[in-house]
C-alpha cells in the first residue's frame, strides 16, 4: 500500500490531479439545485454515447457512395451487435436534441443566461446548433435512397439564400448533383470536424460553468445586479454552497445512467432504424421523410404560405439564431424568476407547442398525394354502370383520390368530399373541378366534357345515406 | 518554485523591465509570432479550403446521353429515362445515374423534364392516368407541361435540353436544378 501511495503522491506532484479536481469536481454549488439541473449533463452523457457508439460504427461503415448502404445493411443484419450498436447511435442523437432542447428551455425559463453567465449561454447556443446539424448529417449517413433526396432538400434550401445559394447548393452537394463525392463530405464533416468543433465548445462551456458557478435556483423578487451579483454569489456559496461532487453529482449520475440504460433498452428491443430503398436517384418511388427530430421542420415546409416560403426558409433559421444571441446581450439583468418573466413562459410554451404540433401533422402529412390509394370499390360507388359508376372510376384515375377523401379511401389534402352532394350542387362541383384552387389543379384541360359530366354525377350522388 | 521566488527577490527579472526599449522589443516579438502563426494558417488553410470549395467553381462537361431509339417511346407518353452522369467518379456507385421524366409529343418531337422538384427537389412521379406530376414531400403537383398545377413548388420543372440523332435520342446532362 504504501508504494501505490508513494506512486500517487509522485504524480500527485508532478500533475496537481488532487488540486485540479477539488477545484472542478469540488467547487461548490448553491444549495436548492434540484433535478431540472441535470439535463445539460445529460447531453453530455449523451455525446459520449454518441462518440464511442459512431467509433464503433466507423470501423465498419465505408463512407462511399458505392458500398455505404450494404455495408450499413451488413452492420445492421449480420455484424456481432450491430443492430444495437446502430440503434443505439440512433436513439442517442435522439436523446442528445431532447435533452438540449430541454437544457436549453431551463436555463431560459430560470434566467440563468443573465450575468454573469452570457457566455455560457452563447457557448450551449453554438452547441445547440452543432447538435442539430450532426442529426441531420448522420441522417445522411444512413445512405439509402432517403438521405439521397435528404441532400437535395438541404441543398434547395441553402438555394434560396440570396447570391450564394448556388454556391452553398453545390457546396453541399459536392458537385451540380448528388455523386460519389457527397456522402465523403458528408462523413468528414459528420466524424471529424463538427465532433471537433462540439468537443471544444464543450470544454469551453464547463469551464464557463466552473467559473462563473452554477447559477443559483431564481427566486421571485431578486434581480440580477450586474455591480454586486458575483460577490453576492460567492458569499453566499461559500456560506450555504456544497460541493458539486457528489452533493450534487449524483443527480446527474443518477439521471444520466438511468437515460443510458433506457437506450439500451430502445437499441435492443427495437433496433438500428430502418433502411429504405437503396441510394439510386433512378428510382423515383421515393417518400423522403427526415427522422423525427426534424419532421416539424418538414412540415414547416409544407404548410407555409407559398408566397413567404423563401423568406422563412432563409430569414427563419437566421432570426432564431440571431434571437440566441441577442438574449443574453440584451436581457443579462433584473429578475430571473419565470414568474416575473410572463412572456419567458408564454415564449417556451409557444415554441414546444409549435414543435409538436408541426410533429404531429409532419407524421400524418396529410398534404402528400396517396399514391397508393386503392379504387373505390363498388360498394362505395353505389353504381355498376352509367354515369355514376364511371365518374366513380375516374375519381381514382384522374388523380382525385390522391388527395381528395370518399369513404375511408383517398388522401387527405383536400376536403373529405364523402358527402360532397349535400354540400355543393352540380354547377358548383363543376366550376371547382374545371377551375381548380390554389391546392388544386385546374382540370378543365385534362378531362373531357363526357368524363367531366361521369365525375360531377358521381360526386353529386355523395349524399348522407 | 521557492528557488525562483527567492531568485527574483535578491535580482529584479530583466522581463519584467517597462523601458521603452524593451516594451518595443516585446511588441516586436508577440507582433512577429502572431504574424508567423497566421502565415502558417495561410499556406495551410488556402489549400484546405480551395480543396472543400473545388465543387463550387468547377463546372463538369455537359454532354449529350443516348437514352434509346426513338422507336422506343409511344407518341404521347411520358416514361422514365436514365443516363450517366458526365463526370461521375469511379466510386459513385449507383449515384453515378440520373433520371428524366422524356415524353415522345410526335413523332420527332421530345420533351425532357427533371425528375426534381422545384420546390425542395423532391423525385415527383408522373401519374399517366392523372396527366399530372405529384410530389411526395409537400404535394406540389404540375401539370403534363411542367407548369405549377398545385402546391407549394415556386415555379414549374425544369426542362432539359433534348434531341433525335441518328434515330436515337438524346438528353444533354445538366445540372440538378436549383430553385
Amino acid at each position: 500500500m504504501d508504494v501505490l501511495r508513494y506512486i500517487w503522491e509522485l504524480f500527485d506532484d508532478r500533475t496537481g490531479a488532487s488540486e485540479v479536481w477539488k477545484r472542478t469536481a469540488g467547487h461548490l454549488v448553491p444549495p436548492g439545485t434540484g433535478w431540472w439541473y441535470v439535463f445539460g449533463s445529460a447531453t453530455l452523457a449523451a455525446f459520449i454515447v454518441q462518440v464511442v457508439t459512431g467509433i464503433a460504427l466507423a470501423s465498419v461503415y465505408t463512407p462511399s457512395t458505392e458500398s455505404a448502404y450494404s455495408t450499413l445493411q451488413f452492420i445492421s443484419q449480420q455484424a456481432a451487435w450491430g443492430h444495437l450498436l446502430r440503434g443505439l447511435h440512433y436513439f442517442g442523437a435522439s436523446a442528445m436534441i431532447l435533452l438540449i432542447g430541454i437544457h436549453v428551455s431551463r436555463t431560459y425559463l430560470m434566467g440563468s443566461y443573465k450575468y454573469p453567465r452570457e457566455l455560457n449561454w452563447l457557448t450551449g447556443a453554438v452547441l445547440l446548433v452543432l447538435v442539430v446539424v450532426m442529426g441531420f448529417t448522420g441522417q445522411l449517413l444512413r445512405w439509402d435512397q432517403i438521405a439521397v433526396w435528404s441532400v437535395y432538400i438541404a441543398a434547395e434550401q441553402a438555394g434560396r439564400v440570396p447570391f450564394v445559394g448556388k454556391a452553398l447548393a453545390h457546396f453541399i452537394l459536392a458537385g451540380d448533383q448528388v455523386g460519389g463525392a457527397t456522402l465523403t463530405r458528408f462523413f468528414a464533416f459528420h466524424v471529424f470536424f463538427i465532433p471537433a468543433l462540439i468537443f471544444g465548445f464543450i470544454g469551453i462551456h464547463l469551464y464557463l460553468v466552473i467559473r462563473n458557478g452554477i447559477s443559483e435556483p431564481p427566486k421571485p423578487g431578486r434581480p440580477v445586479d450586474t455591480r454586486t451579483y458575483r460577490a453576492w454569489y460567492e458569499k453566499m456559496v461559500k456560506r450555504e454552497g456544497h460541493p458539486f461532487w457528489p452533493s450534487a453529482a449524483w443527480r446527474d449520475v443518477t439521471f444520466g445512467v438511468g437515460m443510458i440504460t433506457v437506450l439500451v433498452i430502445l437499441a435492443w428491443f427495437i433496433g438500428a432504424p430502418h433502411l429504405s430503398r437503396p441510394p439510386d436517384p433512378t428510382i423515383l418511388k421515393a417518400e423522403p421523410r427526415p427522422d423525427w427530430y426534424l419532421l416539424w421542420y418538414y412540415a414547416l415546409l409544407a404548410l407555409l404560405p407559398h408566397g413567404i416560403e423563401p423568406y422563412v426558409m432563409v430569414l427563419g433559421p437566421l432570426g432564431f439564431g440571431l434571437l440566441l444571441i441577442l438574449l443574453p446581450l440584451l436581457a443579462n439583468k433584473g429578475e430571473r424568476s419565470a414568474w416575473r418573466r410572463p412572456w419567458a413562459i408564454g415564449v417556451v410554451i409557444l415554441f414546444w407547442t409549435m414543435i409538436v404540433t408541426l410533429w404531429i401533422q409532419g407524421k400524418k402529412a396529410p398534404w402528400s398525394p396517396a399514391f397508393a390509394a386503392k379504387p373505390l370499390p363498388a360498394s362505395v360507388i353505389r353504381a355498376s354502370s352509367g354515369p355514376v359508376y364511371r365518374g366513380g372510376q375516374l375519381f381514382h384515375s384522374a388523380g382525385c383520390e390522391a388527395c381528395h377523401n370518399i369513404a375511408g379511401y383517398g388522401g387527405h389534402r383536400g376536403p373529405d368530399l364523402t358527402t360532397v352532394g349535400d354540400r355543393l350542387t352540380g354547377d358548383e362541383i363543376t366550376i371547382r373541378i374545371v377551375n381548380g384552387a390554389t391546392n388544386m389543379p385546374a382540370f378543365g384541360g385534362i378531362l373531357s366534357a363526357k368524363e367531366l359530366n361521369d365525375l360531377v354525377a358521381f360526386l353529386k350522388s355523395r349524399k348522407t345515406q | 518554485m521557492s528557488d525562483d521566488n527567492a531568485q527574483s527577490n535578491e535580482t529584479e527579472n530583466p522581463a519584467h523591465r517597462s523601458e521603452p526599449g524593451a516594451m518595443l522589443r516585446r511588441t516586436f516579438l508577440s507582433g512577429i509570432s502572431l504574424g508567423l502563426c497566421g502565415w502558417a494558417a495561410f499556406i495551410v488553410g488556402v489549400p484546405i479550403i480551395g480543396f472543400l470549395v473545388a465543387p463550387i467553381f468547377k463546372e463538369p462537361p455537359r454532354l449529350w446521353r443516348s437514352v434509346g431509339p426513338v422507336s422506343k417511346f409511344k407518341v404521347g407518353d411520358t416514361v422514365e429515362v436514365t443516363y450517366e452522369d458526365t463526370s461521375a467518379l469511379l466510386w459513385a456507385g449507383v449515384t453515378g445515374k440520373t433520371a428524366a421524366w422524356l415524353r415522345r409529343k410526335s413523332d420527332q418531337e421530345f420533351v425532357a423534364f427533371s425528375v426534381n422538384c422545384s420546390h425542395l427537389g423532391c423525385p415527383v412521379r408522373w401519374v399517366p392516368t392523372a396527366h399530372l406530376f405529384m410530389c411526395p414531400c409537400h404535394g406540389g403537383i404540375y401539370y403534363a407541361n411542367g407548369n405549377v398545377a398545385a402546391g407549394p413548388p415556386p415555379r414549374g420543372l425544369t426542362r432539359f435540353p433534348v434531341r433525335v440523332q441518328n434515330g436515337n435520342v438524346e438528353i444533354l446532362t445538366s445540372p440538378a436544378p436549383i430553385t
